[in-house]
């Protein structure tokens, strides 16, 4: 499985929650699966996903799910130990790790070689990490959903992309759309 | 009242109640302030792209964000700027210590501060200058002046602001 079969798969189970989703394909690609008002998509900013995702998860009581990669978490490392010492329990930082950058032509990651994002979230305190084949997703995210215990969860699937379009929606539509749906 | 004191009493007037910080030796009365404040959620960066990625993130979700850092931030954050807060039209206060200017004792401090007015000119940022103490009643219209406009805006706060570096 790529990263859109994943997305595919989990499309259901996030579709009642907020959702930040990384820039570039991932955002397209949940854009064209099921584009929802819950859905914050980045259209630049590589990195602050999982950023984006925790502070939103501190400011309200909602559930968050943040949709990010293991190029972007390798961009923003500094975003595991802040993520560790401010636990939201309604916060699940989802990383489709396919060891590749995709968006920029599937270039290999550190994390698809020696590099474990696994081992490194566990080791910057998050407590509960669990890594899961691409097949499994979508269980272990509605278990994680059910746990009411801030979770990352990192999806290993392999490298791969579909051709989709880029997302024309003007960014302040987007983000106002968003909080309409925060505020709901 | 301290300036320290003042400063976050004005952030907790504009129910400012989402701060991040990176430290620098001039914030570290304010910080110590913001930590101690019940009305206000601190959450320490590690880097301040990341710090306005949560600032974001709370902002969308109801709370009125701020940021701390130093001036030196400014070159690490320019496309955040541009891509995240300004793209998506969100508001974000950043005081700043302004490193590198009049008592500095620190060369390199000044390579970036002859670049910071300039980086914020460049990015439409609107921005303010406290040198003296008197200069820090203009931040509540600031605060105020961010929160209508949803820009980010910079208020820079020099050494001489803060009374000097102490002993050196």
């Amino acid at each position: 499985m790529i990263r859109s079969d994943v997305l595919r798969d989990i499309a259901p189970v996030i579709r009642d929650h907020l959702v930040v989703c990384n820039i570039g394909l991932p955002s397209q690609e949940l854009h064209l699966l099921d584009d929802q008002p819950t859905n914050f998509y980045m259209l630049g900013t590589m990195g602050l996903s999982s950023s984006i995702g925790l502070g939103l998860a501190l400011a309200q009581n909602k559930k968050v799910i943040s949709i990010d990669g293991d190029g972007s978490v390798l961009t923003n490392f500094g975003t595991l130990p802040t993520i560790a010492n401010n636990v939201a329990d309604n916060y699940i930082l989802l990383i489709i790790d396919n060891g590749s950058y995709g968006s920029t032509g599937d270039q290999p990651t550190y994390a698809g070689k020696k590099t474990s994002l696994t081992a490194v979230a566990k080791a910057c305190g998050c407590e509960t990490v669990i890594e899961c084949q691409a097949s499994e997703t979508k269980d272990v995210l509605e278990k994680a959903l059910a746990s009411n215990k801030m979770t990352i969860i990192v999806c290993k699937c392999e490298s791969g992309n579909i051709k989709v379009p880029v997302i024309t929606m003007d960014p302040v539509v987007i983000r106002d759309r968003f909080m309409k749906a925060v505020q709901a | 009242m301290s300036i320290h004191t003042k400063i976050v009493d004005d952030l907790v007037a504009n129910d400012i109640s989402f701060v991040t910080t990176v430290p620098c030796k001039q914030l570290a009365g304010v910080i110590d302030e913001i930590e101690a404040r019940p009305e206000i959620y601190h959450i320490p960066s590690n880097k301040e792209d990341e710090g306005m990625g949560l600032c974001a993130g709370a902002f969308m979700g109801g709370k009125r964000p701020a940021i701390i850092m130093q001036n030196t931030a400014i070159g690490v954050t320019i496309n955040t700027l541009a891509t995240l807060t300004q793209f998506y039209r969100m508001p974000l206060p950043m005081l700043i210590s302004y490193r590198g200017e009049l008592r500095e004792p620190v060369a390199c401090q000044v390579e970036m501060a002859v670049h910071t007015k300039a980086l914020l000119a460049q990015l439409n940022i609107p921005t303010y200058h406290f040198h003296r103490e008197s200069d820090a009643n203009e931040l509540d219209a600031i605060l105020k002046y961010t929160f209508m406009c949803n820009k980010p805006v910079a208020i820079l706060t020099d050494a001489s602001f803060w009374g000097g570096y102490g002993d050196q």
